[in-house]
């Protein structure tokens, strides 16, 4: 797909604006639609999209699988710090009046670290989900259903509990 | 059954009725990624019945506004189905995980044909074992 | 009566977009039926007041649901199994939302401001919200702040799913061995 200029192009232009949008989402989910969830699967869509028109090496090289695993649990670990943080400082477990000499402060502060947990947990995971789908070797992307009854009257006389291994060799074989 | 009744909440009629669309999906349909979709659909069809519950005469999004006269739609059904999209989500990805190993294993999604072969597993297995 | 239009109009298309989806046996037509579903599903919950959940609904059924559909896809048989209708199914689908509609009828109506959901916690937080938090969208504010411990749970759950499918998928950090796959 990185052959077509067009969208190889467009891409290049809308990767970025989709991140852009992500962020304003997430920054802006006080004062309009919008918030951690939201956010989190706009911007996983970038890279997605990354992924998609350059290639799966090109995405991973990007976002790579380590790095995922840190951000997903770094996110979670950001939610679960502020409300120990209103804790450490004499309030109750997700206190957010405490965090801050003014309470209401304190609370926009709150809630801004911890939608930002919510975002980059979102977000990492929906990377990673889908490098895990698409990073799958496509045996049967090509097969249909007349060809697998073929297989099946064929190969039955020798029939044994199908392990992935032995499988693919014999469609292999007998795709031919 | 009291017909006025009926069409005054004909939201929640057709809600039930993609309930039921979903609901048969899922139980009659032997394909696996048919039966995740269908459920897909039930579950979206159980959002809706909240959010209609939340829905209050002449209101409007629940963003507070300078207006003091505005009236705002309830806002807690929406943080609840919020929530439970999000879940959806997260296992509706467990699932067409589950399925592409079951595709490895089986060779097939469609239910019928992996009990067939199930079955023959554990008949292979108690002939080998009593030899 | 103009919303009353735009909801029936969308019910409508949302029932006939759930029985093609039903009657399909072409699985890639299937997950596209099921991806404009969520998406119209979504505007519904724009004439519903409902804007985060649209938003949420749109990003999420329409978007990654569809994404990880697709990449299954690529893995199976593309065709369902022809099946006829089962009539026991079909029996027991349509008593039970006969059950459910007997229900329906004990439901406070739509759209009345008594009903019990708005009474109790509801005018609350459209009233306190601003003094106490100062935040202008409401469910932003009942999401991170009043209901703080429902989203920390729903966090976790997202994390865990994530965890269960790279465990169930495993071997995908290793790099492709080919040259890069378009």
């Amino acid at each position: 797909m990185h052959d077509d200029p067009v969208i190889r192009v467009v891409s290049k232009v809308l990767i970025p604006t989709i991140m852009l949008f992500g962020l304003y989402v997430q920054f802006h989910g006080d004062y309009g639609p919008g918030g951690g969830f939201q956010a989190g699967v706009i911007f996983a869509s970038a890279f997605l999209l990354n992924a998609i028109v350059f290639g799966m090496n090109k995405g991973r090289h990007v976002w790579s699988p380590a790095f995922n695993l840190q951000c997903i649990a770094l996110g979670v670990l950001v939610y679960g710090g502020t409300g120990i943080a209103g804790l450490l400082l004499d309030g109750n477990f997700l206190d957010f009046n405490v965090l801050l000499a003014n309470p209401v402060a304190g609370q926009h502060l709150g809630i801004l670290l911890v939608e930002f947990g919510v975002g980059l947990t979102v977000a990492s995971v929906m990377v990673g989900l889908f490098f895990a789908f698409a990073s799958r070797p496509a045996h049967n992307r090509l097969m249909h259903q007349e060809d697998t009854r073929l297989l099946k009257s064929s190969t039955e006389a020798t029939a044994e509990p199908t392990t992935t291994g032995a499988s693919v060799s014999k469609k292999g074989e007998v795709k031919k | 059954m009291n017909l006025s009744i009926l069409i005054a909440q004909w939201n929640y009629v057709i809600v039930i009725a993609l309930m039921m669309i979903g609901f048969y999906t899922v139980i009659a349909r032997g394909n696996l990624i048919k039966k995740m979709v269908g459920l897909n659909i039930f579950q979206t069809s159980v959002f809706m019945l909240y959010i209609s519950m939340g829905k209050i005469q002449d209101g409007t999004a629940p963003i507070l506004s300078d207006d003091p006269t505005m009236i705002y739609s309830n806002p807690l059904p929406h943080v609840l189905i919020l929530t439970a999209i999000v879940v959806g989500v997260a296992t509706t990805a467990v699932g067409y995980a589950l399925i592409i190993r079951i595709q490895e294993s089986f060779d097939t999604i469609e239910e019928d044909e992996i009990t067939e072969a199930l079955n023959e597993e554990a008949l292979a297995e108690r002939l080998a074992e009593q030899h | 009566m103009n919303f009353f239009v735009v909801d029936a109009f969308l019910m409508v298309l949302l029932t006939i977009i759930g029985v093609m989806a039903v009657k399909q046996h072409r699985l890639f037509g299937v997950i596209i039926l099921s991806g404009s579903y969520s998406l119209v599903a979504a505007t519904w919950f724009v004439v519903l007041d409902a804007v985060d959940v649209a938003f949420t609904e749109a990003a999420v059924g329409a978007g990654v649901s569809t994404v990880l559909a697709l990449a299954t896809l690529s893995q199976v048989r593309s065709n369902e199994k022809k099946r006829p209708i089962e009539p026991l199914a079909l029996t027991v689908s349509i008593g039970a939302g006969l059950l459910l509609l007997l229900a329906v009828m004990d439901m406070p109506l739509f759209k009345d401001p008594s009903a019990p959901v708005h009474v109790h916690v509801g005018p609350h937080y459209i009233g306190e919200s601003g003094a106490e938090i100062g935040v202008p969208n409401i469910v932003t504010s009942v999401l991170a702040s009043y209901r703080s411990f429902d989203t920390l749970g729903e966090t976790v759950v997202v994390f865990a799913a994530a965890v269960s499918v790279f465990l169930v998928l495993a071997g995908w950090t290793r790099k492709r061995k080919s040259k890069d796959e378009a």
